[in-house]
Formats: C-alpha cells, sequence, structure tokens
C-alpha cells in the first residue's frame, strides 16, 4: 500500500474546467472519503489518479514519486466502479482471476485459484465462482467487483460510488462490510461519493468538493462540528442543518423575524453585525419551560425518532426529537436551542469563529 | 373526497400471481401509503386503483360507485408518475391546464382554476418555461399541480420522489405532507423508501410477494410489526433479529449470551411457540451499552451519523446487532462492549412462522 | 359497452396481455390481428415457392397450363443450369444409351433429352466467383469497420463528427451515377474484370453500412469494460480483444450478415465490372434469360442455389442476429 499525493492538480475538458488546483495528501492505510454533488469532479480526480484521464496541470504522486506519465496498467491500482465493470461473458472465477492474468503480472494459475478463494471467502461470494455474472443480483455483483479489485494488492483502492446503485438494505450491509474489511487490511483507500451518509460513517477523512475545488478536508467531526461553509453544513446531515439569518443586538445573538434570541456565547465575538446562524437539528430541543415559543407545522415520524417543523415567527427551523412521542399539528411549542453547538457564518457562506 | 375500497382484488399475468386477492379500505382523506421492494405488487395495485391495469377478480368501489370496469378518465382520480409525465413540447402552464381542456371546461374557468393550484404550489414563477428547463423538484410540482388542477376525488402517486435527489426529496416529502394536510384529499402513495412511508403516511401497508404483510400506523409497524419481514423492512438498519433458544422464562442468544424474559411474555412465549426456537428481535435504539451489561459481543464496525454512532456488535461468527449509540461512543474494532435490553421494547418471532407473538 | 360497465364480464377474468386494455374484448382483437399476419406471410411466400417448385419441374411442366401443383419432380433444370452439354444424333445416341449405365446421375438426365455432358457449366464459376467477391468484401469490411467504429466511439478525434457524415455521405448517391467513371478507372488501373476490382469496390460501399452499425453497437459497450481493464494491466489492444469483441459478437454477426447480403446480391457494378473471368452469378443468371429458348427451370435452379449460402449463414448466425437487430431499440 502506498500513500498518494496531489498537487495543484487542474483539469479541463475542453472550456469547462473540471479540477481546479486540487491538492491533498491521503496517507498510507487511510480511508479517503471524496465528498460532491453529481459534477462536483469526484469521479475526476479518481480517474486522474488511475491514469484514465491525463490531468492538464499539477503532480501525482504514489510514495513522493511522480506517476504522471505512466500507464494506467503501470500504476497499480484498483479501480472499483459504480456498474458495468464485470465482463458479462465470463464466469465470476474469471472476472476475478482476470487481473492476475494480465501480462504484468503472469501469476500462476494455482496461485490465482489461492487468491481468488481467499477473495471470495472474505466477501462470501465463494458459492458464486462458477456462475456468470450476468446472473448475479446487483449486490453480488457489487461484491465481485470489489472481489476483483482485492485479489491482488495494488498501491491503492479507488472506489466510483461502488453502492450508490444498490438498494437501500444492502447498502448499509455492504458499507459496514466494506468499513471492517478496510480497517483490518489497513489498506489504502480513495472512496468517492455524493451520499455524505457513506462519508460520514466510513471515512477516516473527508474532502468536500465542490465544482471543482476542494472546500474542506478533515475528519468526520471536523466536517460535522466545523463546516468550513453554509455548504459543507448543509451536504452533511439528515435532517439539514438550520440556517437562520440573524444580527447581533446589544451583545445577544438574535435571529430575524422570531422569538429566537441567544446570549452572548462564547467564540461569537468575531461575528458580524448580520450573520448566518447554523444550528443542527439535534441542538433544538422541545422542552416545556423552552426559552423560545413557535408553532408546530408539521411532523415526519421516522421511528427511532420524529422530525418537527417548528415556525417561530417568519422562520422555520427543524427539530430532531428521540421517539414518537405524540405532537399535534398546529400546537404552540416551547423549546431550547444549544447554545454552545451553534455555527457561525458570514452573509457570503464562510465559517466565522 | 372518497373512500376506496378494494374487495378481494387480484392481478394475474397469465400464471404469474402479481397481486394476491387483498382487501383494503381508505378512508375519506386518509394518506395511505403502499410500501415494499420492487416486485411486490405495490405499484401494480396503485395502476389497479387507477384503471390503467385490469383487475383480474375482485371490486374496486370509489365511495360506492363500483369502478372495476371504468376508464381511468372516467374514475375522477389522479395519477402523479415517478418520472413526471409532463409533455415536453408544452409549458408548465399548457401542462397544467391540459386535463381541464380534456374536460372541456370554458377558457375563463381553465385560468381561475390554474391560478387556484399554482397559487397553492406557489410555482407561478415557472409557467412559461417548458419541462425540459425545469429542474427535478420543479417538474413535480407542476406535475402535482396538473393533478391538483381536475380536483379528483383521489390522488395515487407512484415514488414521485423517486427521481429527485436526496436532499431535495426531504423538502419534498414536507411539501406533499403539507399539502395533503391543506387538501385532506384521499392519497395513496407507492415507494419502497421505508423512511418515506413512516414520515407522510397515516397509515402504511406493508407488501413483499405480492402480499399485504401488514397494514398499521407508522407506530405500529415500527414497535409491533406482525413478521419478520416488516420488522427488517421498517428501521434504517432493520430490527435486529437472533435465532435464539427459549426454555424456563431465558432466551439463550448466540455467543452464550442471555436475556431473562419479563413475566408478562412468559405465557405468551409458552403459547406461541411450538419448540425451544425463538426469534428476538429489537430495535438499535433498544439495546443500551453499559460497563456491566447483561449481554456481550466484539465490534466488528462502527458509524458516526452526525448525530450518533451506529455500533454493529458480533455476538459470534456470524450474528451481528446493531446499536444505536450517542456519537460520543467510540470504540476499536475488535473491542469488547457489554450491554442492555430495554425490556419494552423486546420482540419475539416464530421461526417457523415468522410471526409475531403477542 | 353501458351494460358491461354495470356488470362487468360474466366470468372473471383469468388471464390479461401486459398492454392493459380496460375491456377484455381486446382478446379477440388479438387474435384477428394475428390471423391477418398469417394470411400476408402466406401471400408473401407464394413467390418463392412456385420458384422452389419449378425448379424441379421438367420443361413440358414448366410450361404447363394451368400451372401443375403435382408433378414428377426432377433435376433437369440443375443439370441445365450446371453443366455445359452437346447435342447427340443418330449413331452417337444410341452408342450413348447403350452405354448409360456408365454415366453419373446428371449424364443420365441429360441424355433423356439427348444430349452429353461435357463438362461444368459457366455458372459453376459464377458462383465460385460470388462466394469469393463477396466473402472477401465482407471480411474486410467487418474487419476494417469494426476498428474504425472502435476508434470513433471511444476516442476524440477532431472533427469526428464531420467524419462520419462523410463517411455515410458515400452511400447517398446512387451507385448506377458513378458505374461509368469506375468504369474508366477499373480500367485504367487493371481492375477492369478481377476479383480484386469487385472485392476492393464491396468493400468501399459496404465500409460505411459497417462503421456505422458497429459504431451503434460499440457504443453501446459501457467503456468501463475497458476502463477496468486498463487499470487490471492490459493494454489497449489487449483490452479491445478480450473485452469488446466477445461483447461485440452479436453486432458483428448481424452486419456480416447485412454486408454480405448486399455484396452477394449485387447486380449492376458486376454487370458492368466484369465480363468473365470475375463475373458474379446475379448478371449471369439474369444472361440465361437471353441465351436460345429460355429454360425457366434452370433459371429457378439457378436462383435457388444461389439463395443457399445466404440462407446458410443467416440461419447459422440466426441467434446473434435477432439480438442484433433488436440491440439498441431496447435500452434497459
Amino acid at each position: 500500500m502506498s500513500d498518494v499525493t496531489l498537487k495543484h492538480i487542474t483539469k479541463r475538458f475542453r472550456d469547462v474546467t473540471a479540477l481546479k488546483d486540487v491538492s491533498f495528501e491521503i496517507e498510507d492505510g487511510e480511508f479517503f472519503v471524496l465528498l460532491g454533488q453529481t459534477g462536483a469532479g469526484k469521479t475526476t480526480t479518481l480517474r486522474v489518479i488511475a491514469g484514465l484521464e491525463q490531468h492538464d496541470e499539477g503532480q501525482l504522486l504514489f510514495d513522493g514519486e511522480a506517476v504522471d506519465n505512466l500507464t494506467p496498467a503501470d500504476r497499480d491500482v484498483a479501480f472499483v466502479f459504480q456498474q458495468y465493470s464485470l465482463y458479462p461473458t465470463m464466469s465470476v472465477y474469471d472476472n476475478l482471476a482476470f487481473p492476475l492474468r494480465s501480462p504484468l503480472r503472469k501469476t500462476p494459475e494455482a496461485e490465482i485459484r489461492q487468491r481468488v478463494q481467499s477473495a471470495a471467502e472474505k466477501l462470501r461470494i465463494n458459492h458464486l465462482l462458477d456462475r456468470k455474472t450476468a446472473h448475479l443480483s446487483g449486490g453480488e455483483m457489487q461484491r465481485v467487483s470489489i472481489g476483483r479489485a482485492i485479489v491482488r494488492e495494488p498501491r491503492i483502492y479507488l472506489m466510483d460510488e461502488p453502492l450508490s446503485n444498490l438498494d437501500a438494505k444492502l447498502r448499509e450491509a455492504l458499507r459496514v462490510e466494506l468499513q471492517h474489511l478496510q480497517k483490518t487490511q489497513g489498506s489504502t483507500t480513495l472512496f468517492v461519493t455524493h451520499d455524505q451518509v457513506e462519508a460520514l460513517t466510513m471515512a477516516d477523512r473527508i474532502g468536500v468538493l465542490d465544482q471543482g475545488r476542494l472546500v474542506q478536508v478533515g475528519s468526520p467531526d471536523d466536517i460535522y462540528d466545523r463546516p468550513a461553509t453554509t455548504f459543507v453544513a448543509q451536504l452533511v446531515g439528515t435532517p439539514g442543518i438550520n440556517l437562520l439569518p440573524a444580527t447581533r443586538q446589544n451583545g445577544s445573538l438574535v435571529v430575524k423575524d422570531s422569538s429566537i434570541q441567544l446570549l452572548k456565547q462564547s467564540g461569537s465575538d468575531k461575528v458580524p453585525n448580520d450573520f448566518i446562524l447554523g444550528v443542527r437539528p439535534e441542538d433544538v430541543q422541545p422542552t416545556p419551560d423552552g426559552d423560545f415559543a413557535g408553532e408546530i407545522r408539521l411532523i415526519e415520524p421516522l421511528g427511532v425518532e420524529t422530525i418537527l417543523h417548528i415556525k417561530s415567527g417568519q422562520q422555520s427551523l427543524l427539530s430532531i426529537v428521540t421517539g414518537m412521542a405524540s405532537w399535534s399539528i398546529g400546537a404552540p411549542v416551547r423549546f431550547n436551542i444549544a447554545g454552545d453547538r451553534v455555527h457561525y457564518f458570514s452573509n457570503n457562506g464562510k465559517r466565522v469563529s | 373526497m372518497a373512500t376506496i375500497k378494494l374487495r378481494q382484488v387480484e392481478k394475474r399475468f397469465g400464471e404469474f400471481q402479481a397481486v394476491k386477492p387483498m382487501d383494503l379500505t381508505i378512508d375519506s382523506g386518509e394518506f395511505v401509503v403502499f410500501l415494499g421492494p420492487s416486485g411486490c405488487g405495490k405499484t401494480t395495485t396503485l395502476r389497479m386503483i387507477s384503471g390503467l391495469e385490469s383487475v383480474s377478480t375482485g371490486d374496486i368501489f370509489l365511495d360506492d360507485r363500483k369502478v372495476t370496469w371504468l376508464r381511468p378518465s372516467d374514475r375522477d382520480i389522479a395519477f402523479v408518475f415517478q418520472f413526471f409525465a409532463l409533455y415536453p413540447h408544452m409549458t408548465a402552464q399548457q401542462n397544467i391546464a391540459f386535463p381541464l381542456q380534456a374536460e372541456g371546461e370554458s377558457k375563463d374557468e381553465i385560468d381561475r382554476r390554474v391560478k387556484e393550484v399554482v397559487d397553492l404550489l406557489q410555482i407561478g414563477h415557472l409557467l412559461n418555461f417548458r419541462p425540459g428547463k425545469l429542474s427535478g423538484g420543479d417538474k413535480q410540482r407542476v406535475a402535482l399541480a396538473r393533478a391538483l388542477v381536475r380536483r379528483p376525488a383521489a390522488f395515487l402517486m407512484d415514488e414521485p420522489l423517486g427521481a429527485l435527489d436526496a436532499d431535495f426529496r426531504e423538502s419534498m416529502r414536507a411539501e406533499i405532507k403539507q399539502l395533503h394536510l391543506n387538501l385532506n384529499a384521499t392519497t395513496v402513495y407507492v415507494t419502497h423508501d421505508q423512511i418515506e412511508a413512516m414520515a407522510m403516511s397515516d397509515r402504511i401497508v406493508v407488501m413483499s410477494n405480492a402480499e399485504v404483510q401488514q397494514v398499521g400506523t407508522p407506530a405500529q409497524v415500527y414497535y409491533d410489526p406482525a413478521n419478520l419481514f416488516v420488522a427488517r423492512f421498517i428501521g434504517s438498519p432493520g430490527m435486529n433479529l437472533m435465532a435464539s433458544q427459549y426454555g424456563n422464562g431465558i432466551v439463550r442468544l448466540p455467543g452464550a449470551n442471555q436475556y431473562v424474559v419479563s413475566p408478562d411474555w412468559r405465557m405468551a412465549l409458552g403459547e406461541g411457540l411450538d419448540s425451544d426456537d425463538v426469534i428476538i428481535g429489537f430495535r438499535p435504539e433498544a439495546a443500551h451499552i453499559k460497563p456491566d451489561g447483561n449481554l456481550v459481543g466484539e465490534v466488528y464496525a462502527s458509524e458516526l451519523y452526525g448525530a450518533y454512532t451506529m455500533l454493529h456488535v458480533e455476538l459470534d461468527g456470524n450474528e451481528i446487532v446493531h446499536i444505536r449509540s450517542d456519537r460520543q461512543t467510540r470504540y476499536p474494532i475488535g473491542s469488547k462492549v457489554r450491554f442492555d435490553l430495554d425490556p419494552e421494547m423486546v420482540r419475539f418471532f416464530n421461526p417457523k412462522t415468522e410471526m409475531a407473538i403477542n | 359497452m353501458a351494460a358491461f360497465e354495470e356488470t362487468g364480464p360474466r366470468n372473471p377474468v383469468t388471464e390479461s396481455i401486459r398492454v392493459d386494455k380496460v375491456h377484455p374484448r381486446a382478446r379477440f382483437m388479438k387474435n384477428a390481428r394475428a390471423i391477418l399476419v398469417l394470411i400476408l406471410a402466406l401471400i408473401g411466400l407464394i413467390p418463392v415457392v412456385a420458384m422452389g417448385l419449378t425448379a424441379f419441374k421438367s420443361r413440358a411442366d414448366v410450361v404447363a397450363v394451368p400451372p401443375k401443383l403435382a408433378f414428377e419432380p426432377t433435376l433437369e433444370g440443375f443439370v441445365f443450369l450446371l453443366t455445359e452439354r452437346s447435342q447427340l444424333s443418330g449413331s452417337k445416341l444410341e452408342e450413348a444409351k447403350a452405354n448409360a449405365d456408365d454415366l453419373g446421375l446428371f449424364g443420365q438426365i441429360a441424355l433423356r433429352n439427348g444430349q452429353r455432358v461435357n463438362g461444368p457449366s459457366d455458372y459453376v464459376t459464377r458462383l465460385w466467383n460470388s462466394l469469393i467477391i463477396a466473402g472477401g468484401s465482407t471480411i474486410i469490411s467487418v474487419v476494417l469497420g469494426l476498428f474504425a467504429a472502435y476508434a470513433f466511439s471511444r476516442f476524440d478525434i477532431p472533427g469526428k463528427d464531420d467524419l462520419l457524415f462523410f463517411i455515410l455521405s458515400t452511400r447517398m448517391l446512387p451507385a448506377v451515377v458513378v458505374t461509368i467513371p469506375l468504369f474508366l478507372m477499373f480500367r485504367q488501373l487493371g481492375l477492369f474484370d478481377t476479383h480484386l476490382g469487385m472485392i476492393l469496390l464491396y468493400t468501399v460501399f459496404n465500409l460505411s453500412l459497417t462503421v456505422w452499425l458497429l459504431k451503434g453497437f460499440i457504443d453501446e459497450i459501457p467503456r468501463e469494460y475497458e476502463e477496468a481493464a486498463l487499470v487490471d494491466g492490459y493494454t489497449r489492444f489487449q483490452a479491445f480483444y478480450k473485452i469488446v469483441l466477445p461483447q461485440a459478437a452479436t453486432g458483428i454477426a448481424a452486419t456480416t450478415v447485412f454486408s454480405l447480403i448486399f455484396a452477394w446480391n449485387e447486380y449492376a457494378f458486376a454487370l458492368m465490372l466484369t465480363s468473365n473471368n470475375a463475373r458474379t452469378a446475379p448478371p449471369a443468371i439474369a444472361t440465361m434469360l437471353g441465351r436460345g429458348g429460355i429454360e425457366w427451370s434452370a433459371i429457378a435452379a439457378g436462383t435457388l442455389t444461389f439463395l443457399i449460402p445466404v440462407v446458410i449463414i443467416t440461419f447459422v448466425l440466426r441467434r446473434h442476429l435477432l439480438r442484433g437487430v433488436t440491440f439498441g431499440a431496447i435500452r434497459q
């Protein structure tokens, strides 16, 4: 396994700049997740590292050595695609053996058999080895795709949204297994996704991409608790963060057109007069003697928890409470906000702290 | 607004039974969600109610009017499709007005009613655009407006949020529910997403393998699932289900773990079981991590979800339980954790019949 | 209709078709449509059947009015088609009849008309020419087309759209318009009445078809397959050979049949640009009409033998072909 460094990578397609000056480092044995929306440049980054696209500027290093001019085959990376990468004309066994049979490696058949078996066991697909891939379910196919990556020992695993075409239950199960596998093998992995849950739950570190730029790199805790911009704040967490227009008045922080008024908090000194207050739904808690007043507009019971849509003055905000206690629509409600856990953003979306 | 009644409604495609005979009454103004994995028959049922699909046997009533053999257009219902089904060559306004033109309404009446729904859905700024120029959410708003404008007796929606981005889906979900609260129209909504079903519905009809598994409120299907399928399907992750042994008031879980059954359950278990085998079920939030907990396992993986941590704990070689814990909980893979179960939230199932015991 | 809505069908509908009609009467319509299609298909088959029958009729039966449906089948037509014969008379005929037992099947049939078989006819050579020219041009145009189509499908070629249009445009001109210039060119280059010339000509004509067809098929193969192979340690050509080719088999089969049919059936160019050495079967069959009395049974036999190779190829590739023809029309 290797560490991978991207230095000022820029990639253009005709007149579109897909990546703008992207720099980050993936440490040996790290599970690094690139998170971003469609078109943010996540997959392009992956393809540049794999050598399937050539970057226009910048440098790409594996273990400190430049690999910019190596072919995909010579870079020795493993790529797990979102879909369509199993060869339909071959059996599962032949698919798994395919990378080992490449002219670069020329592995003896005995060793191939042993490595395919061991990869199949790790992914619980031994019973599928003789099947044609066309007869597999979505979850099985994606296991085989992952298997094809782990039969050899590449310098890095590159995974392009491998779970996004699976149904929810399967995604949950495979996510846990992937994490377990990666942690117990200590393999360097770059995982690309648009799903914030996947990023938070699996990553050692997350890099957030927005329109070809790297906005923030940090641990899941950093991203969730200290989002660098309102964009990042909105990207992670379900339901999404409440972003409320607010002003400073005589030392207290007042949310416009509402009853919400927080006393001066430590860390709010640099906050401008007009700003955006960010409050995670779990930090809005209804209590009978709460400081603020509002009205319940909508209730969404999810089972383990319930989302309340609260209207306070002209502002709507979401609160998440445990259980499925009975609330009624239209009823007045009092609530508190955890003042020490709120976020401050300037009006241009940058975090203030 | 109308009640919808299904009486022994069945659908076959040749030999294949797509929907087994089902009975269901949907009350006037109720929001009912058909929930199930793909291929379970939920969409077929919806299409039979709409008339887009014929029934093989059984009858469908709208209020007391038998509509089994009426054309879709004569049933007074509106259908919202997953892929919007807006006419690409018409503007949003023309799309919304289209059903009224088909009914031959006067121009003034059409304008008045289009304006009414446009105001309700706040889509005035979209009227002059063609569907190609609209975002997914806006397309679905226009599609909703087109359904609303006819003032139908009931709304049928086939995964209307399925084609939208995840972050958008949440806000549209709230919008549709709000709309339902405002109009109080009988609505049948099909989805495979259990979160949508829980969040939006008055009642959920859980389907699998062409059969109704359970009909109940969100709280009923969540806390008291009728069978193993419902227990697994509802919740994210689903209910923890462990094949165990029962005897003398003690349930023996995998990995030499034991759980002492509360007295009220002993009788029920005695009656409901035909052997020692039992399946114990509990939701991830029913397990509480405690240093002196009775149950023990090894951490397999741990997932941070922002507001909380989901711990995956291996009881023995294969069985993994999911435990929901606060976000401060951090355990390395392979470490031992002890936990207890909340007796209020423990459920039991007969492994042969797969039905809940109560 | 109104009464029907009141009561529904008397018997429960136990089966329904996927394209649902609310009304069960749709089933009757479906059957009616099937019968209509069947009748049309039968009408369409009549000429083919008539030709097949004619090939096995004797001279007398061919011209019989009204046409005979029941007759004694004979290989006379095939003998006339495939052999050069000379008329015998007097003692020679007697002598030949005496030694009739030494003759083969064809010789005996010829003898019945007082003729002796001198050797195979021109038509055998024509058929052979057809095989070489159509087969050769098909193989070359499919192979070349495959590479071109792959490049067009996968690489960012400057002016790609224009090039593709240019390739297609070679097909827009009616073939007859260019025969005279081609004739002059071929004569200058020594290609007139040569196999090479005809192979080149059909290859060029088929190439636009094969490039476009194969590009469509290759476009449908996700590029992730090759990219996975590239990352797994294979070169571009190895990825093409091991991954793309097996998956394009369907498309290649369909394209092969289409271009073979064109080259096999082509008449106008063959008539103008060949005289003897490289003359193919279609103009040869046509010229039979002009020689002396019209041998209808020979013509029918010629057409029948001419059909056989194409029928065989199509039959061998039929599974690929069916999938190939519907490929692209259905997207998952």
